[in-house]
């Protein structure tokens, strides 16, 4: 008992002798992001760095903007947020699911500091906001574009840990696949890593050697690409987080492996919630906006896709954006039989915020 | 024509004095650094030196930040600098540490959600005793088989990294923790919280413990048997045998003591600062106490006094990439120079320099 009230008696002296600082910024608006990656890290990183840069913009001299770089999740993520706060920040934005418990630790400590972190769940001071994207609506459409690319019927998802996050990319992916070519079969191959191009060349190159001949990534890096690039124009993968531009052409001229992208676009969050800052409309939210908001963005396809499954993309793409098809409609069955989504019903936010459980038709287990 | 000249024993006062050029070398390099990538030199060695220890907005915070960054780096230092000075070669400090967390927590979730006092204490011994063990390995095949302890040791932190990945995932996964990888918090569960003694110093059990490790280790190695025998066996071995010192028990001790060391420290760090055990709970604390120990000339004085160095161009560079704008790279960079430096001068410890032209040998 006695550490609690210790430690209580430590926040509230942290606050008072440190948080006048905070208080005390004026113009402009300071907005500072820390990032898990180095910014040139061609994908998840460096997405959110876009955004930072696009909101800079958008404001220009109203906006300051200060970042850093390749934090890592845990103690150090702290102290980084802490300084952060101290260093005069009035909105931070914490962008890996490592920073959540951090990220409220220095909430509590910092309440004129407005918070957002992303991709987690966890809200527990009136300062700290979630925010993240319906991904699984950008795999809706390259499962449909993967089902009708396949030659042998077999597509691959590289998964990155069996989380909620990745389970509903995968039912997604597959579910739209299915419906486009009913013979599909899915492998997943799970990499255990967000980011490690090594591990993730080989996750690509384990199932090429199964004969998968089309597949997506749940991890950052362009390895699996590169890998897929290999089989010179007999298989096929996406871009992902960002554009990946560079592997949509070869050199010759051909179309590239990269047929087409998932872009995360964190700009209009971004530029939303510092001009609600600014304009004092700001509150708190658990924000989950996916393509209708621009938020998740189907990159350019290249030529190696037919016109006619251009089209249906595009009418997907256009169907989830006005808001009148939601990816996860039924009728869809869980993976034992049972039944999940009724014809014409769609799936709630709670269930897919902790699906634990695969669709009717995937097989293998979700690992633990 | 400049010439190096073996020196019959190595300088005691370029011992003392090496770590000060490096240090000074490092300013003016990478001062020369940050003026290439267009940072003000003055400015950015003055916010990676001086604003950690005196900024008035930053250093009422980062002053008590740096024995939390220090203290884990000294306290496996410490252990690693003793089986150094006796010539084993433990490189796999980070796998202890991880497997300490691992072992520690596990015990302390296992009594979650029991309210005891007896909990964190008996978490600190499963910790140091889940070091010790991943340290025994290496040890045992040494002593058994002559296998290397630099290879055995070093690949068992990758063995610890999966086994970290794996259990994050799956046994000691947060039950409430929707799916996610990483355990309960620590931190936030008070029979298992490692706070500060003092609040707002920093001055929590591992940073205390590495203190005392620093005391014992100058006790042990200056004023005890077993600390002539592990000095003797590093600098003279065949000597050593023949006074009768086993070379198994000096290894087994060695790796023994620096495994448990690290193991503790990963327990604190795993209920203090990073409060729960999660796939990148490894933040390589075990391979920079290696540079530690070296630049603390492996005395456990210069440990204590290197350990609060790294931690200040650690949080130094963060506060210069938050301020100033560097990349995180060039701050590695200045790190990495510091290291070269280090190892460069270290030279005129074991050699005079000669001016003038030498003798034909």
């Amino acid at each position: 008992m006695i550490r609690r009230t210790l430690l209580a008696t430590a926040a509230a002296g942290l606050t008072l002798a440190l948080g006048a600082p905070a208080m005390a910024q004026d113009d402009p608006t300071k907005a500072c992001f820390v990032y898990v990656g180095p910014i040139g890290d061609g994908g998840w990183t460096y997405q959110h760095h876009q955004g930072a840069l696009a909101l800079q913009e958008e404001y220009g001299d109203a906006v300051e903007i200060a970042y850093q770089e390749s934090v890592p999740e845990g103690a150090d993520s702290e102290r980084v947020i802490t300084q952060m706060a101290l260093s005069g920040c009035d909105i931070i934005f914490t962008t890996s699911f490592g920073y959540m418990d951090p990220t409220n630790n220095v909430a509590a400590k910092f309440p004129d500091v407005k918070f957002e972190h992303s991709t987690g769940y966890k809200r527990e001071h009136p300062n700290v906001s979630t925010y993240n994207a319906r991904f699984y609506e950008g795999r809706a459409v390259v499962g449909h574009i993967a089902g009708k690319m396949t030659e042998t019927n077999k597509i691959g998802y590289i998964g990155s840990f069996p989380i909620p996050e990745v389970i509903m990319g995968i039912n997604s992916y597959y579910h739209h696949a299915k419906l486009a070519n009913p013979e599909v079969e899915l492998v997943v191959t799970w990499a255990y890593t967000w980011f490690d191009p090594a591990k993730e060349a080989d996750a690509a190159r384990a199932m090429l050697d199964q004969g998968v001949d089309v597949i997506t990534a749940h991890t950052d890096s362009t390895a699996p690409l590169a890998e897929i690039g290999k089989e010179d124009g007999s298989a096929w993968g996406f871009g992902q987080a960002s554009d990946m531009a560079a592997f949509m052409t070869n050199e010759d001229g051909t179309p590239g492996p990269r047929i087409a992208s998932i872009i995360d676009d964190w700009s209009p969050y971004y530029i939303k919630r510092v001009g609600q800052l600014m304009d004092g409309t700001y509150e708190q939210i658990d924000s989950w906006a996916g393509m209708p908001e621009g938020e998740v963005v189907i990159g350019e396809m290249n030529d190696a896709i037919p016109d006619d499954v251009k089209a249906e993309a595009e009418a997907l793409i256009a169907s989830i954006e006005t808001g009148e098809y939601h990816p996860f409609t039924g009728p869809i069955n869980k993976q034992d039989g049972s039944a999940w989504l009724a014809e014409g019903e769609t799936a709630k936010d709670g269930t897919l915020l902790g699906m634990d459980f695969y669709i009717e038709g995937i097989t293998g287990d979700i690992p633990n | 024509m400049i010439r190096l000249e073996k020196r019959p024993q190595p300088s005691k006062t370029w011992t003392v004095a090496t770590p000060i050029l490096a240090v000074v070398l490092t300013m003016i390099f990478g001062g020369i650094m940050f003026g290439l990538i267009g940072t003000s030199p003055v400015e950015a060695i003055r916010t990676i030196f001086w604003d950690p220890l005196f900024h008035p907005q930053f250093a009422n915070f980062s002053r008590p930040q740096l024995l939390v960054k220090a203290g884990p780096l000294i306290l496996i230092a410490i252990g690693l600098s003793i089986g150094f000075r006796a010539g084993i070669w433990n490189i796999g400090a980070e796998g202890q540490y991880i497997m300490g967390a691992i072992v520690g927590a596990a015990a302390g979730l296992a009594l979650y959600p029991m309210e005891s006092a007896l909990i964190l204490p008996l978490m600190i011994v499963a910790g140091a005793l889940g070091g010790w063990a991943w340290a025994m390995i290496p040890g045992l095949l040494k002593v058994k088989f002559g296998t290397n302890e630099i290879l055995v040791s070093l690949m068992l932190v990758y063995v610890a990294e999966n086994i970290l990945a794996s259990v994050s995932s799956g046994v000691l996964r947060n039950p409430e923790g929707m799916g996610f990888p990483g355990s309960r918090n620590l931190a936030q569960w008070s029979s298992s919280q490692n706070l500060d003694l003092i609040p707002g110093t920093g001055m929590h059990l591992g940073v205390l413990s590495a203190f005392i490790a620093v005391i014992l280790a100058y006790v042990l190695l200056t004023r005890h048997i077993q600390g002539f025998n592990i000095r003797l066996s590093g600098q003279a071995p065949r000597a050593a045998k023949f006074a009768g010192v086993a070379p198994a028990r000096i290894i087994l001790f060695c790796l023994g003591m620096a495994g448990a060391l690290a193991g503790m420290a990963g327990l604190f760090e795993v209920t203090g600062p990073a409060g729960q055990v999660s796939i990148d709970f490894g933040s390589g604390y075990g391979f920079t106490a290696i540079i530690v120990a070296f630049l603390g000339r492996l005395h456990p004085v210069g440990i204590l006094l290197a350990g609060l160095l790294m931690a200040l161009t650690y949080i130094g560079g963060e506060l210069a990439q938050l301020m100033l704008g560097v990349p995180g790279a060039s701050i590695q960079l200045f790190q990495g120079m510091l290291l070269f430096f280090l190892l460069g001068v270290d030279v005129l410890t074991n050699y005079r320099v000669r001016f003038g032209a030498g003798e034909v040998a």
